[in-house]
């Protein structure tokens, strides 16, 4: 039996498979190496990096929930110089498409951490996490404010070439315009969905479970919303799609996929089971060749509505 | 560290609301250390979603056990795991207890539930050392004994030994110890782990904490647990992986 055709393209970023691992969810790659051999994925997401580290917020800052868990980190991380110092070059060890998440507070602070990132050649694309900070003036979710979007989103198309894929927040009524103005500002990809506001309560001590009162909900839970989304977007706009949201197993993958994902992200999974993502590539070639699908990247949005 | 599905070989209760699981595991049992912990998966349903931090209680050959109290669904579901069921574990996970080192005395603090790492470290330490154990609890039923040598209790309600916290106890018994040549190894609630830094510090003596937080990965990427370090407040250290142990100096309790 031949192999299946697994790649995937968004863009002009050509994956061997849709299995990245989403942003926050791998470091900055040496932990989970220990558990898959990062070279048979599609590619990996870096932790969100800013200009400058941050420290992030005070314990605590996970909780878990009915089918998900809520996290406010806070953005810690070590901010662009250390990580090209740092951990560039364990990274450049393997053979895996390398996106880095970033996440800034003012639209400046986005084109400067794009423009010094942009010369490091083992960056392949920026996925710009515009679901977590506040701007400078208005202080507006930028997520929240397709003006905000649309700015961020030109300001750093003029700093690169490479692909550039912008990560939507779900909080907003209809994401589907967001996409919009990603695509209208030069955007080549957008990434659906980032984590759903929540919160969590002691019933004792009537205090919040996580210091920053509100968390991003992930995990199984938010499934499907996030299949919704990213339905609502394949529907109304044509831009690749990259699917996130709860992704347990390779059913999942292909659901993602047919409601118009052109390749799928694995976040709180790897919390879970880090060896999951790579094992699902051959269950996704399983599901191909028992279903006569010759190429996996013919399923996206294959949904018969 | 790697995942490994290891059999239960009995669950028993030893203690009020204390369990000790055994588990046949002798790719862990070959590896870990006192005061490294592991992250088990009770169950592949998506409630309890993640996994549950355990520290390593005792390890006898190729067989660990660990301690738990049924706090919630998670450890329910442990609780009822017979024996040729199966655990999912990720381990060894963290940084143990130093038991190098030229002390002649090992001073065990434990505080409840934190006497869970003591009894396989009481085991790799007997040999060359003296022990102690001071372990306290709120009340009697809260003061676990299990695997412990050489005992000092107290509870705060004076149901059991010295009436008063463990540090208080620990103080109270300062003149029979040669603090000079003793390290002290603690695990427990943070506030008796607050009191207990200010005790070690006042008197110095040198002091190994093993602390705890929520959550998610057990292995540095969903960065969950942070501490706050003394050494550099820009930055936090992770509990999963610069910890659990630490030195009491190092971290801001």
């Amino acid at each position: 039996m031949s192999k299946v055709d697994l790649s995937v393209k968004i863009g002009s970023l050509q994956l061997r498979n849709p299995i990245m691992l989403a942003s926050g969810t791998v470091g900055y790659g040496n932990e989970i190496s220990e558990f898959s051999n990062l070279n048979k994925l599609g590619a990996i997401v870096t932790k969100s990096l800013s200009l400058n580290p941050r420290k992030g917020n005070p314990p605590q800052r996970i909780v878990e929930t009915p089918a998900g868990m809520l996290n406010a980190i806070g953005l810690a991380n070590v901010g662009v110089d250390e990580f090209l110092k740092e951990k560039i070059p364990f990274l450049k060890k393997y053979d895996v498409p390398l996106i880095c998440n970033i996440a800034a507070s003012t639209v400046e602070e986005y084109v400067e951490c794009t423009r010094i990132l942009d010369s490091e050649e083992t960056i392949k694309a920026f996925e710009i996490n515009v679901s977590c900070p506040n701007v400078k003036d208005g202080g507006l979710q930028f997520g929240n404010d397709k003006n905000a979007v649309g700015n961020v989103t030109a300001k750093v198309r003029a700093v690169t070439n490479k692909p550039l894929i912008i990560k939507l927040s779900p909080n907003v009524s209809y994401i589907s315009e967001f996409a919009q103005v990603v695509k209208d500002e030069g955007g080549d990809a957008v990434s659906a969905i980032n984590t759903l506001v929540g919160t969590a309560f002691n019933i004792f001590t009537r205090k919040p479970k996580i210091f920053n009162i509100n968390g991003g909900l992930s995990g199984p839970a938010i499934k499907p919303v996030a299949l919704a989304k990213v339905l609502e977007i394949s529907r109304k706009v044509d831009i690749p799609i990259i699917g996130i949201g709860g992704i347990m197993n390779w059913k999942d993958i292909i659901e993602f996929m047919i409601v118009g994902s052109s390749a799928v992200q694995i976040g709180t999974l790897n919390f879970i089971d880090p060896t999951a993502p790579e094992k699902m590539i051959t269950e996704l070639e399983d599901y191909c060749i028992a279903n006569k699908v010759e190429k996996l990247s013919d399923l996206t949005a294959s949904y018969i509505i | 560290m790697f995942i490994v599905n290891s059999p239960v070989l009995e669950t028993k209760q030893v203690h009020e609301n204390i369990y000790i699981q055994k588990i046949h595991s002798p790719e862990i049992a070959r590896l870990i250390k006192p005061g490294q912990f592991l992250n088990i998966r009770v169950s592949e349903n998506t409630f309890p979603l993640l996994r549950r931090p355990f520290s390593i209680c005792d390890v006898d050959g190729e067989n660990i056990s660990l301690m738990f109290n049924i706090l919630g669904e998670g450890t329910r579901i442990l609780s009822h795991k017979h024996p040729g069921d199966f655990v999912d574990i990720l381990g060894p996970l963290g940084n143990g207890f130093n038991l190098e080192g030229d002390h002649k005395t090992a001073i065990i603090v434990a505080g409840g539930l934190g006497a869970a790492p003591f009894p396989f470290l009481t085991r790799k330490i007997i040999n060359n050392k003296k022990i102690i154990s001071f372990v306290g609890g709120r009340t009697k039923q809260d003061v676990i004994t299990y695997g412990l040598e050489n005992l000092v209790l107290s509870s705060d309600d004076g149901s059991i030994g010295f009436t008063g916290n463990v540090v208080q106890s620990l103080e109270n018994n300062l003149d029979k110890i040669e603090i000079a040549s003793s390290k002290v190894f603690a695990c427990g609630p943070n506030a008796m782990l607050r009191v207990l830094k200010d005790f070690c510090l006042k008197h110095n003596i040198d002091c190994e904490v093993s602390t705890e937080c929520a959550m998610a990965c057990g292995f540095g990427i969903c960065q969950g647990c942070p501490i706050e370090s003394t050494s550099n407040s820009d930055k936090y250290l992770l509990v999963c992986k610069d910890g659990p142990v630490f030195n009491v100096k190092d971290v801001v309790i």
